[in-house]
């Protein structure tokens, strides 16, 4: 393939010191940079620590559970590792995990900015989570909590014997993190466009970080506070929240869940955003709907913020309020089945490659489309009496949260990793990855669903012995599961040493952040582009396709056989 | 923040400057969200024990809360008219404004400082040193325990708020503001105007409100 059909030349070794990773090569130019890349690089390095630790939690949920009698664990300890495993997946994985590392890298370079808006505060939000994440570990150490990841009141006040003001301390620092780099997001989004990139110019992956960012800012501080709430009346024994004093329970589920389900879609939307990337480059074909897909996502965002009491069913709330929950519950459903319809109809009748983003993309489809499926039989008044709290619930938002969001995760990882990194990683360890963890997450959590429908409590550290074989399945996945995990960290670390070097646009996608050297130089781009198209112009006839500063260019030879990567 | 080097991811100096004030209105919007959790489970409580919190809001120090609340409105004033001394280029008025601000800032935590004095010498400490008086029951004392997250989260803001307004005026006693360069003080005054509308509604929330019914 010559050089010069997808786009910039290629990077000779010896220019490498103009690309932002190259600059310098201190300790100290990292840990006090101010440039996104090196940032978002940072937040990778630590959500990749944590993801494993919280990994390592459920593994050992998993081991424990093949025997009916719980063995492995005390049942003191199981509840401290489902704790750890919640505590340390949502806050320190899941919800910065797309917007802190992908988001940090590609919203200046998707908008043709030279940087984020606020580069110090920027820092200091990944200083913030460091810090939240060593009183993280630390609470671990000293022997974890048992409240469960949403500390439930009063348990957590009175009766829990863990630290549980560690561990809120650790998400209330955690969550200003949070507020910091969404507030930069929105910001940066609204201030710092290149000319000609209109809103409905802008890439659906920056809508999506966009959505998530308004998301964070409002419903974050509202945890603050619940959180700060429970820390006071745990230290003092005040009655806030427990009843025993003349405070109410009920309040604070209220309280946690205005948090705790928009949570659910600052983890899915920019999943969201990912996967419409994907879907419209392997696929050569612009997304459908677009403009739907961008009201969508505020939708979501919206009407996500109407739908916490579906967690409270059971708890003693009005049946007029279940009722109007139950029915908003169903209405933000729509947008999320507009967004399943619409990656379909932009596959039909395409020229799929199948590459490992690709995989990872399709992979998220399907399963996200099972989790929001069940989701719909949760939202049901009658159905959820049966199933609240048991593993329907469990499967439900794993095929969401892992099936989905990790999904997406590693789909954007590999589709950017070259823009990252500068090199390739290997094109069929990642299409054996991919497939190995969409068999490894649906042997672990379809037969949850099963045990959930038999009746199979949730957070229960034994169970009904008839229950073993889904339990035995369900672990046996977890291992794979595991190895499907592991094999990334291989490949992708090895590919830093000796991947193929990347040219500025692999892919032939047509984003602005593929119109720099891979890796990009310091302020990104040599001149500030101009936007003049809308994004994905891909032309379905021939696979050519026109970048969003309007530069057009025939099909980019060796997609869709893998070697892309190969013959570079 | 208070320099006025034109970062490179800027093209002109007005667009950094709207840029650091767009960003102080999306954390004030945060902020909204996080006194309006603690406002909003106040008046769950207040409408749950409407009696309880009268007899509590009977002891709380309405004088000095309104004392309190004349500072803040006056401060506010004079931190805008800081703002406007900045356009006009009126340097030693700028100072001499920031400087009130502070003082009057200085003279908010004073008298809140004073009250606490009252409030633990009459007993009104929850869990620490609370005495329920005849006819006094348990949400008396979770109004005392808003009482004091409440203010004790707005003094903080405040005294966050008073810091930044100092610097402010150390900077403009150097001649740093001009009517082309101002956004710092755009900024701060924001946040302040911001931190004095909080203490409307707590003031609101603790003494009329508090003693109604």
């Amino acid at each position: 393939m010559s050089a010069t059909t997808a786009g910039l030349p290629a990077r000779h070794p010896e220019s490498q010191s103009e690309s932002y990773l190259g600059d310098e090569h201190s300790l100290g130019s990292w840990l006090f940079t101010r440039d996104h890349k090196r940032i978002a690089i940072l937040f990778f390095a630590s959500i990749t620590f944590f993801f494993f630790i919280g990994g390592a939690a459920a593994a050992l949920i998993r081991l424990h559970l093949v025997n009916p009698y719980g063995t492995l664990l005390q049942p003191e300890v199981y509840n401290r590792m489902f704790t750890m495993h919640g505590i340390v997946m949502v806050w320190f994985f899941l919800i910065p995990s797309i917007p802190a590392t992908l988001g940090n890298f590609l919203i200046p370079l998707m908008i043709g900015a030279r940087d984020l808006a606020f580069p110090r505060l920027n820092l200091f939000s990944w200083y913030l989570f460091t810090l939240s994440g060593f009183i993280a570990l630390y609470f671990i150490f000293i022997g974890g909590d048992d409240t469960g990841w949403t500390f439930y009141e009063p348990y957590s006040s009175n009766f829990a014997n863990g630290h549980v003001i560690a561990a809120a301390v650790a998400v209330f620092i955690n969550g200003f993190s949070t507020i910091a780099t969404a507030l930069n997001f929105v910001v940066t989004t609204h201030k710092l466009r290149a000319p000609g990139m209109t809103w409905f110019r802008l890439p659906l992956f920056v809508w999506a970080i966009y959505a998530t960012s308004i998301v964070m800012l409002l419903a974050t501080p509202v945890l603050a506070m619940t959180l700060a709430l429970v820390g006071i009346e745990r230290l003092w024994g005040v009655g806030i929240f427990n009843p025993a004093l003349g405070g109410d329970p009920i309040l604070f589920q209220h309280m946690f869940w205005f948090y705790s389900h928009p949570a659910v879609y600052i983890m899915v939307l920019p999943a969201m955003g990912v996967v419409s990337e994907l879907v419209a480059c392997f696929a050569r074909r612009p997304v459908f709907g677009y403009r739907g897909m961008c009201y969508a996502l505020i939708s979501i965002a919206v009407i996500g913020f109407f739908v916490w009491g579906h967690h409270m069913f059971t708890a003693g709330i009005s049946l007029t309020s279940a009722v109007v929950f139950s029915l908003m519950s169903f209405i933000v459903a729509v947008p999320s089945a507009i967004k399943v319809f619409n990656w379909t109809a932009t596959l039909h009748n395409a020229r799929i490659s199948f590459d490992a983003p690709m995989l990872y993309a399709l992979g998220f489809v399907g399963l996200f489309t099972i989790g929001g499926l069940t989701g719909l039989v949760l939202a049901t008044l009658s159905a959820d009496i049966h199933l609240q709290d048991t593993y329907f619930v469990v499967a439900h938002f794993h095929f969401i949260m892992v099936g989905g969001t990790v999904s997406a995760y590693f789909g954007g990882l590999h589709y950017w990793w070259s823009k990252i990194t500068g090199r390739h990683y290997p094109e069929m360890w990642g299409r054996y990855a991919a497939i190995l963890m969409f068999v490894g997450f649906n042997l672990t959590f379809f037969p949850q669903f099963i045990l959930g429908y038999l009746g199979m409590p949730r957070r229960y550290y034994t169970y009904a012995p008839d229950l073993q074989t889904w339990n035995v399945l369900s672990s046996a996945g977890a291992s794979i599961l595991a190895a499907a995990y592991l094999l990334p960290l291989g490949y992708l670390t090895w590919s830093l040493f000796f991947g193929k070097r990347a040219r500025a646009n692999p892919w032939g996608a047509t984003g602005l952040e593929w119109r720099t050297s891979s890796p990009p130089p310091a302020h990104n781009f040599p001149h500030t582009p101009t936007v003049t198209e809308r994004p994905y112009r891909y032309d379905p006839r021939d696979g050519s396709f026109t970048t969003q500063d309007g530069a057009h260019f025939a099909e980019p030879a060796g997609l869709g056989l893998g070697l892309g990567a190969a013959d570079v | 923040m208070f320099s006025g080097r034109l970062e490179a991811q800027y093209s002109d100096s007005r667009q950094q400057s709207e840029t650091a004030q767009l960003g102080m209105w999306v954390f004030i919007a945060t902020e909204v969200l996080f006194f309006g959790a603690l406002v909003f489970s106040y008046f769950i409580y207040r409408f749950t024990y409407p009696e309880q919190f009268a007899l509590a809001g009977h002891d709380s120090f309405i004088l000095l809360g309104s004392v309190n609340q004349a500072i803040l409105i006056t401060s506010s004033l004079t931190m805008v008219l800081a703002t406007r001394a900045a356009k006009a280029d009126q340097q030693r008025a700028l100072v001499l404004l920031l400087s009130a601000t502070v003082a009057l800032g200085l003279a908010f935590l004073g008298v809140k400082g004073y009250e606490y004095a009252k409030d633990v010498a009459a007993h009104s400490v929850p869990v620490i040193d609370y005495v329920f008086k005849p006819g006094y029951r348990r949400p008396t004392e979770i109004f005392w325990c808003f009482y004091f997250v409440a203010t004790g989260l707005h003094a903080l803001h405040l005294t966050i708020g008073i810091v930044l307004v100092a610097l402010l005026a150390v900077r403009a006693a150097q001649g740093a503001f001009s009517p082309s360069y101002d956004a710092p003080l755009e900024v701060v005054g924001l946040y302040w105007s911001f931190v004095d509308t909080v203490w409307f509604f707590l003031f609101a929330c603790i003494y009329p409100l508090g003693r109604a019914g």
